[in-house]
């Protein structure tokens, strides 16, 4: 069918069938915002009408990065997945990985040793601070600030991805949690090195907030902004800290404890306002209870095998597997299939990111163009998880 | 001996003579007009490539970074590099931009950002234009640079330089009135509205019967207006928190959206020459200009420009420490703080002015 060209809207590009926003109001002006702009945080379009600075219509556009991920997975084998998933959630790859190993081990039963479990808590937990790094960092640049908040944070992110470089390799993209295990042991060094981070990390993470969490005007700008009612968030499924931040009080980690999560002391940090402010809140304190998590991680830590028994070429049982941890950015699941071959006949990924976004255009309505970014940054996505 | 204390005195004196010597009157005169705004439009902007540097070095330190490094002993020459580079740029004009309007605007708001340093003196007897209306001229000239703003925001065709010019015109307005306010204050305490006569009040140590005077910014209510003088400063100046015009983070890059290479480049200069400039009046009207910080001191007209350029970029460094600190305000939030409390704020002090000027006239008998 197509659609009159007059109804085109000029910002809209060719190719991209959207649902054009125009009223015939003569006060309402249609602002495009991406894909290339500098807060959606990758290449994220929004669709603005605006009356004067007020939000009064939003369409989220997504899709710019899609790589036809899942397609990819069945094309693969079932370890070649693995490195897919690192490019999902770029700034937390070690969850996803973790996520994707889950679905395998359930799908095929396969028991991972006790010092990998400990393994994986640790690097995971890590891979969280830095992800809610980069989104206290880049939720400061949306806010205002000169990007120090943002230099500060990855300031001690470039010390978490030194580790990742020690004990996978690489900084970005490590590939580490492999089904039955992980890839490579910890030296002495890691472990001497994440024990001086993270006996520092709870000062630093003083010192984001005394950048902003008691700022007047960082206040003012997140306060009572987006507000997203509990109801809401269940409707959408939202998950993760946003959903935490509106009085859930559901972390995967505590409703289903996957790997050892059981044997540690933490808390899950749960807030009731559902604004940016205490989604920026509850970032910070899932930040130093990651840093408790991973102290008695490194405490506990046991010697032994880091990989369980794993046939020499994976092929799962015939049969359906879903398995999902807590990730940065809330429940991220893999729901695989095996035709008992050697590549997953369906690979399917439950996105975070995707999935939280859904809810953004019902929150957006009726603020202002510049709480739009607020509200977007305060949702910390990733446009690798979103769109695949 | 006067050629240390006061040398650009003894030099412009000299060249006149010269250019009299030669030439008729009229033209000397007109001559040495054209040569003191080329100088200080060149000092001035020396001055900006300079601020460029400082601003990126300093909010470098303050962020565990090092900043320009490079180009020149300290990353010095970097502004100018980067000058070089963006002077051989593709001159590019978008399509369908208002020509006339479009291509005048950087050149608007660069002239108006200069035009405000031909009364700011620098130093007893170094005064481009010592006009008896100082600070009325400062003032005009602080409010022509929206016209510029909304120009680019209106002829670039772009709908966030568009919505950038529309805060513009919204917020300059708004903080140019406290900003008046405040700069009535120092008027009222000098009673005059030269600049030279209001560094020249603040020179004398005791004056309204003994009870001290010197420096604005150490009594009350001068200290009181500095404060509101410097937050309209901010604003006026488009630095953050009041950035809103080119609020990167949802505006792309507001009025200046559409514009590159050398009118991004005078956009840019004129941005640190109005920092400069709201600097330098900050330091005439409420830090003594050129006053010493010992009073009963005379001030010889030399040391005199180095304590004005001190107090100066000290002020400017005071912007750059909020820069790398502070979040931007809202749009409605900026407009309430105008009007709800830096107004209220800036009667008061005039107010109270006014009541001690007349009371310690009365009484004291000064």
């Amino acid at each position: 069918m197509r659609r009159p060209a007059a109804r085109r809207d000029s910002a809209v590009s060719e190719g991209v069938a959207i649902e054009i926003l125009e009223s015939d109001s003569p006060n309402e002006l249609t602002l495009n915002m991406g894909p290339q702009h500098p807060s959606t945080h990758g290449v994220f379009r929004l669709i603005m009408q605006l009356d004067g600075e007020t939000v009064v219509g939003v369409k989220p556009v997504m899709g710019y990065l899609h790589r036809s991920t899942e397609k990819l997975g069945e094309a693969r084998t079932y370890v070649q997945g693995t490195v897919l998933t690192d490019r999902m959630d770029y700034l937390s790859p070690m969850t996803t990985n973790w996520a994707y190993a889950a679905t395998i081990e359930k799908l095929g039963g396969f028991e991972v040793p006790e010092r990998a479990e400990y393994i994986r808590v640790i690097v995971s937990e890590l891979s969280r601070i830095a992800s809610h790094q980069v989104a206290i960092g880049t939720f400061g640049a949306d806010v205002g600030t000169w990007f120090t908040p943002l230099v500060y944070c990855f300031r001690e992110r470039e010390e978490i991805l030194d580790l990742f470089m020690l004990c996978a390799g690489v900084r970005m993209n490590p590939s580490y949690i492999r089904p039955g295990g992980v890839a490579r042991d910890l030296s002495e060094e890691f472990l001497a090195r994440c024990q001086a981070f993270i006996d520092k990390m709870p000062e630093k993470i003083d010192e984001y907030e005394s950048l902003l969490t008691k700022n007047e005007i960082f206040i003012a700008r997140t306060r009572g902004i987006g507000m997203l009612p509990p109801e809401l968030c269940k409707e959408y499924s939202v998950t993760g800290p946003i959903a935490r931040a509106s009085g859930i009080a559901y972390d995967i980690r505590r409703a289903e404890p996957y790997g050892i999560y059981d044997r540690f002391d933490y808390e899950v940090p749960v807030r009731f306002g559902g604004d940016a402010y205490d989604r920026y809140l509850v970032r910070v304190q899932e930040m130093r209870e990651s840093v408790k998590i991973v102290r008695q991680a490194l405490r506990d830590i046991p010697e032994g095998e880091i990989r369980g028994r794993m046939p020499k070429v994976l092929r799962p049982p015939k049969g359906e597997a879903y398995a999902r941890i807590e990730g940065p950015k809330g429940e991220i699941g893999f729901y695989l299939i095996s035709d008992g071959s050697t590549s997953p006949y369906r690979y399917k990924v439950r996105a975070p990111s995707y999935i939280n976004l859904t809810v953004l255009s019902q929150l957006t309505i009726g603020h202002k163009v510049a709480d739009a970014v607020v509200i977007l940054g305060s949702f910390d996505i990733v446009m690798g998880e979103v769109d695949r | 001996m006067e050629i240390v204390t006061n040398p650009v005195g003894v030099v412009a004196t000299q060249l006149h003579e010269l250019l009299k010597s030669l030439l008729p009157e009229w033209l000397a005169g007109l001559l040495m007009a054209i040569i003191g705004a080329g100088l200080l439009a060149s000092v001035v902007s020396g001055a900006v490539i300079l601020l460029v540097w400082m601003e990126r070095k300093i909010i470098a330190r303050m962020q565990d970074r090092s900043g320009p490094n490079r180009v020149g002993p300290f990353g010095l020459l970097q502004t100018v590099a980067d000058a070089i580079k963006l002077l051989s740029k593709e001159d590019i004009v978008p399509a369908r931009v208002d020509k006339i309007i479009w291509a005048l605007s950087p050149i608007v708001v660069l002239a108006a950002a200069l035009m405000a340093w031909a009364v700011i003196p620098w130093s007893p007897g170094v005064v481009p234009a010592d006009l008896n209306v100082g600070v009325l001229f400062l003032l005009s000239m602080g409010s022509l640079p929206v016209i510029g703003v909304v120009m680019a925001g209106w002829g670039s065709n772009n709908k966030y330089a568009l919505l950038g010019g529309m805060r513009s015109a919204a917020q300059l307005v708004s903080y140019e009135i406290p900003g008046v306010l405040a700069a009535l204050v120092p008027v009222m305490l000098a009673g005059t509205m030269s600049l030279s006569g209001i560094v020249a009040a603040q020179e004398l140590p005791t004056r309204f019967g003994g009870i001290p005077n010197w420096w604005f910014i150490f009594t009350p209510w001068g200290f009181l207006a500095f404060i509101v003088f410097l937050i309209s400063g901010i604003a006026e100046t488009n630095r953050t928190p009041f950035d809103l015009i080119e609020a990167e983070s949802e505006l792309a890059a507001g009025f200046h959206t559409e514009y590159s290479g050398m009118r991004f480049a005078l956009f840019f200069l004129a941005e640190y020459a109005n920092v400069f400039a709201v600097s330098a009046i900050g330091s005439t009207l409420f830090l003594g200009g050129w006053a010493g910080p010992i009073p009963f001191l005379p001030t010889l007209p030399f040391p005199g420009i180095l304590t004005f350029l001190g107090k100066t970029f000290f002020l400017v460094f005071v912007f750059m420490w909020i820069r790398s600190t502070l979040p931007r305000l809202r749009y409605d939030q900026l407009m309430n703080f105008a009007w709800k409390r830096l107004l209220p704020t800036g009667l008061v002090v005039v107010g109270i002015t006014a009541v001690w000027i007349t009371t310690s006239r009365a009484f004291l008998g000064a």
